[in-house]
């Protein structure tokens, strides 16, 4: 029994989400608040693999429009012109701009997929029971919450040059629908990562070792 | 209904793999990790309430001007325009898409304010002996507040509008930007200097006897 790995839950003990405090619950009790700060209490984050799927499953919804549908309506004497987030990234493209226009690429077009199939992995691996290769779903999710927010360069890219490009009637530059599924997705995607009890990765292979013991 | 706490305050639970293990008391500069997945359970900055103040009343004063100046203008036959980060949410909302212009601003406005003020209150709270149960009501909603505020962020997406922007005019790069840029240094330097245990460890506890609790526990554990 003392090599078997223990996890605070098998011992009947919650960590604070908020504090890190551990602590048990009364006697009779699930669940109570952190006697420290005062959190809501519970072994695994609450419906975690529901919640997480049902915003994953939004944020791939949202995640079609977003690239479909143009993020800004460019006007001039000429007439009105549509941007999409890949053709931006396009227009981008030059001996010098490259840069930008990976970055942009990145940004808006391969984190939010990327993640989106991150968390999505996560939750098919957990929900069969895997016991292989934690530690890398694990860093997988690290790396998850660390760039999700990278995402959200693009909605500042079209609402700075909206906000700036004014000159009426040479040049106008508004955001168009694309840009509201766009900002979804980012949002969506957080929250998705913030759902997700990475706790869920190791249960399996915990209880195991505890069972062999 | 609160949760009891444990005789023994320095176990804890990892919060990515929820191995139980007990917390190494650690020197300022070192830092632990879980065996088990590796996360990064505690780390100990020497100086950990001083120094983040100093650094915060810094971003407090760097953040007002940040806002209060335009943060980038264009010149183009002769015409000139110029918007502050605020001005950027407004016009959006103008332009009819307030749900965009609300997230740009919560993200670039309203939650680094938050994250500057909670931790300015909080370790001016913490410098008390017991910090009260305020100190600890800001510092559980403090990670939130940083989760979502994304200066880093804005000002990438400021620097790809401002060269996009150049192919067809003159694009002036404001104080504001300049401003945002060493904000983000300092606010990295808040996170890196800052150590939550520190405070979690002295601050008022939610439920009063578990306080008193504690306090006696704490006591009879200094007397052994």
């Amino acid at each position: 029994m003392s090599t078997a790995v223990l996890t605070a839950m098998q011992q009947g003990l919650q960590t604070c989400e908020a504090c890190g405090l551990l602590s048990r619950p009364a006697p009779g009790e699930i669940e109570g608040h952190c006697p420290r700060c005062d959190e809501e209490l519970s072994f695994r984050k609450p419906a975690s693999l529901q919640r997480t799927w049902a915003l994953l499953i939004a944020a791939a919804v949202c995640y079609i429009p977003a690239n479909i549908l143009p993020v800004l309506t460019t006007t001039t004497a000429q007439g009105a012109e549509t941007d999409t987030i890949l053709q931006g990234v396009v227009l981008l493209w030059s001996p010098t701009g490259w840069p930008l226009s990976l970055i942009v690429l990145i940004a808006s077009i391969m984190i939010p997929i990327g993640k989106i199939a991150a968390l999505a992995f996560l939750l098919v691996t957990v929900q069969r029971g895997s016991i292989r290769s934690n530690k890398q779903r694990v860093r997988l999710y690290r790396m998850v919450e660390f760039i999700g927010r990278w995402s959200m360069v693009d909605v500042f890219v079209d609402t700075f040059t909206a906000a700036l490009v004014q000159l009426q009637p040479l040049m106008a530059v508004e955001p168009a629908s694309g840009l509201v599924f766009f900002a979804a997705v980012v949002v969506l995607t957080m929250l998705a990562a913030e759902s997700f009890d990475p706790r869920l990765i190791w249960d399996p292979s915990s209880s195991r070792e505890v069972r062999h013991a | 209904m609160y949760n009891q706490t444990l005789s023994d305050a320095s176990l804890i639970g990892c919060p990515h793999c929820d191995l139980l293990q007990r917390l190494p008391a650690l020197a300022p500069g070192e830092s632990a990790r879980c065996p088990r997945c590796d996360e990064e359970l505690w780390r100990r900055p020497a100086h950990s309430l001083d120094r983040p103040l100093a650094l915060t009343i810094a971003a407090a004063l760097l953040y007002i001007v940040a806002n209060s100046v335009p943060m980038l203008g264009l010149k183009v036959v002769g015409r000139e325009a110029s918007t502050t980060v605020f001005g950027g949410a407004s016009h959006l909302w103008t332009a009819g898409w307030e749900s965009v212009a609300v997230l740009v601003l919560f993200t670039a406005v309203v939650a680094p304010g938050l994250q500057i003020g909670f931790m300015l209150a909080i370790l001016i709270g913490a410098r008390r002996d017991r910090p009260p149960k305020w100190v600890g009501r800001l510092l559980r909603h403090y990670p939130t507040a940083a989760t979502w505020s994304m200066i880093e962020v804005m000002i990438l997406g400021v620097l790809v509008a401002l060269i996009k922007i150049a192919d067809y005019a003159k694009v002036i790069p404001g104080v504001a930007l300049f401003v945002l840029g060493a904000l983000i240094f300092l606010i990295a330097a808040i996170e890196a200097s800052f150590d939550p245990r520190e405070v979690w460890d002295r601050v008022e506890w939610a439920e009063s006897t578990a306080k008193q609790h504690a306090a006696g526990e704490r006591t009879s554990e200094a007397t052994l």
